[in-house]
């Protein structure tokens, strides 16, 4: 892992330490502004990248800081989803759609903003209780076992019919969230992301990513800041599925399962697992080819024939692009650094 | 007593696939501390290949089916893990995670996602008296394949000189390799076992739901992961004990909880699982040699 080891070191002045987060909020906000002059369909798209990117920070709060990476995230996303959309859909169509919900649930009818911080709180209580004795397993196991956390997640939401509709979608839950709503949580999820990782929690937490064995002899209570990054990373993620389920109006279990996993894990993959800004490009970087490919599914018109890739190529080529750069640049495109002030003095203290 | 026995029958023959499946991917972690995604993809299209082959003698459809997966294994070993020997465990892992979903969506984008009807062996799904109970003989079949590849298995590892190599190589393999082990033959035959029991696996998943479809070796594996983890991970008692428990526990809540919570035994499943690891957060049967020495 030492490729990684000086992607946080301390930056020399106060500018230089809040440098990444000013650039990585720029970056993504000017994102938004070109978007916000694109046509209608590409805003959509624009909107989904952000939601996604909101989840690849909420991932890599985990699994960048720990060094372990989690399949569970997407299990928080549904946990968000479920909550906000039961909690501020109107008590005239949960009447109709979910007759068999209990009363208090049932009369709720809170603001959106509300719906989504109790999304967001529900899913950082759930990865405290399965967190605590998941974060006891040794290294790569915890990693694994995360997996279990999203497969309950799919049979609980798949069969609790009374309560989320079980296979049925849930439907008519308000659609706010557009281009600025997305931009506004996924700012919010960078800023979160970034204070995180400055804390001394972070640091003995990625003191125990290079070396579990050295930080454990250091007196670093693994599992605890294991679990504390756990928390968090899963309230960012609920947040993010709140946002899916509020962009989509439409709450559907399988849209929670293997493919969001895939889509999120490739894209903190292929930005770099080891920093803030890795997750950020990568979600950006994703964001910007899947639509690209989309459009080569769809065909370009050469003449009179219409040339186009066959459906589901972009699956396999996002899939071969994960591959290619977990083999050649394991640490993904930002090589686990935070990105730098480009015209300060050169700290070569960071190259190792 | 007849609904005992078969539910017993039923829990220890759906332990037993989840045993096997668990065993090839318990087999991988010990001489690389790989944990193979990609086994689920040997599995699903080693039960492509009896598709393809169907209509051909039974014997060579078999033969098909755990050549492709064996070939497959050596491939994806020598392309994406290879490279990455050296590796952290958790590198390999995203690793292997990448080679399942583009072989998935590889296979998806050639074959489509819908199921396919592939009626392999029909006469097996029949009913027949065994000790005064009626079973499936599917269900025989399938503990008896388990338990021949589980003692041939054992055999291997204790009898041979590549399974003791194999052996020393899942204990510490920087000794071995000092002490004359060759990595790559051990790896590669640790690849091809898998292989072999992932074809076993796909076959008798045939068999039983005559379907094949894109997603059915991730379902199996998932849940067999979690039964290499609560074995202990890296012992390979443990992973087929762990998987066997897993398998056997979720028919023997089919059975015993009330029908309105029967769609939910997964769930219990895995809380049983957490609550095991509170408890023994290394396993069931803790690996040697698995803590880093320093």
């Amino acid at each position: 892992m030492s490729a990684t080891a000086g992607g946080n070191a301390p930056a020399t002045g106060k500018f230089d330490r809040l440098w990444p987060l000013v650039a990585l909020v720029t970056a993504v906000v000017l994102f938004a502004l070109i978007m916000s002059l694109a046509p209608a369909v590409l805003q959509r798209r624009a909107t989904q990248g952000l939601i996604n990117l909101t989840a690849v920070v909420g991932l890599y709060v985990f699994a960048g800081n720990s060094g372990l990476l989690s399949f569970g995230n997407v299990a928080f996303m549904a946990v968000g989803a479920y909550v906000s959309a039961l909690l501020t859909m109107k008590t005239a169509a949960k009447s109709v759609f979910l007759p068999d919900l209990p009363a208090v649930i049932a009369s709720a009818e809170w603001p959106t903003f509300a719906g989504a911080l109790a999304g967001g709180f529900a899913a950082g209580l759930v990865a405290l209780i399965v967190g605590w004795p998941l974060m006891r397993l040794s290294g790569v196991a915890a990693s694994i076992a995360t997996f279990a956390i999203l497969v309950v997640a799919y049979v609980v939401f798949g069969n609790w019919t009374a309560v989320t509709g079980g296979q049925n979608s849930l439907m008519g839950l308000p659609a706010y969230v557009g281009l600025w709503t997305a931009l506004g949580w996924a700012v919010a999820a960078i800023v979160i992301a970034f204070v995180y990782q400055e804390t001394r929690s972070a640091l003995l937490l990625r003191a125990s990513r290079e070396d579990e064995a050295a930080a454990q002899a250091s007196g670093v209570d693994v599992v605890l800041h294991r679990l504390i990054a756990f928390v968090i990373s899963a309230f960012l993620s609920g947040i993010a599925g709140v946002l899916l389920a509020h962009f989509l109006g439409i709450v559907r279990v399988e849209n929670f399962y293997l493919d969001l996993t895939f889509l999120i894990v490739a894209m903190l993959i292929i930005g770099g697992r080891g920093s803030l800004t890795g997750a950020v490009t990568g979600a950006l970087v994703i964001a910007v080819l899947t639509e690209a490919l989309r459009q080569s599914e769809i065909g370009i018109q050469v003449g009179k024939t219409v040339i186009a890739a066959p459906p589901g190529l972009g699956d396999v080529i996002l899939a071969l692009i994960m591959l290619l750069i977990i083999l050649f640049r394991p640490n993904g495109i930002a090589g686990g650094r935070e990105i730098r002030w480009p015209f300060g003095k050169r700290q070569w203290s960071e190259a190792k | 007593m007849e609904r005992f026995v078969q539910t017993l029958v039923d829990a220890v023959s759906l332990g037993s696939l989840y045993a096997l499946t668990a065993l090839g991917i318990g087999l991988i972690f010990g001489v690389m501390r790989l944990i193979n995604f990609a086994h689920g993809e040997l599995i699903t299209i080693s039960a492509y290949a009896l598709l393809a082959l169907f209509g051909l003698p039974v014997p060579v459809m078999l033969f098909g089916g755990i050549l492709t997966a064996v070939v497959l294994a050596l491939l994806t070993e020598r392309a994406a893990f290879r490279p990455l020997r050296s590796a952290d465990p958790t590198t390999l892992l995203i690793s292997s995670f990448a080679v399942s979903f583009f072989l998935q969506k590889l296979l998806i984008l050639v074959v489509g996602s819908r199921l396919k009807g592939l009626d392999l062996l029909p006469e097996l799904n029949r009913q027949t008296e065994f000790l005064g109970v009626r079973l499936q003989m599917l269900q025989i079949v399938t503990i008896a394949i388990s338990a021949v590849l589980l003692v041939g298995l054992t055999w291997f590892l204790k009898a041979t000189r590549l399974g003791l190599h194999m052996r020393a190589a899942a204990e510490d393999f920087r000794m071995a390799r000092v002490l004359g082990v060759r990595a790559n033959n051990v790896i590669a035959t640790a690849f091809a076992l898998s292989g072999v029991l992932a074809a076993a696996v796909s076959c008798l998943i045939v068999v039983q739901t005559g379907t094949v479809q894109p997603r059915m070796g991730v379902q199996l594996v998932i849940i067999a992961f979690v039964g290499t983890v609560i074995g202990g991970l890296g012992s390979l008692p443990g992973a087929a004990l762990g998987g066997f428990l897993v398998g056997a526990a979720s028919i023997m809540l089919q059975a015993l909880l009330p029908p309105d919570l029967r769609a939910f035994r997964e769930a219990f499943v895995f809380i049983a699982v957490a609550l095991i690891l509170l408890f023994r957060p290394q396993g069931l049967i803790p690996a040697r040699g698995l803590k880093e020495r320093i």
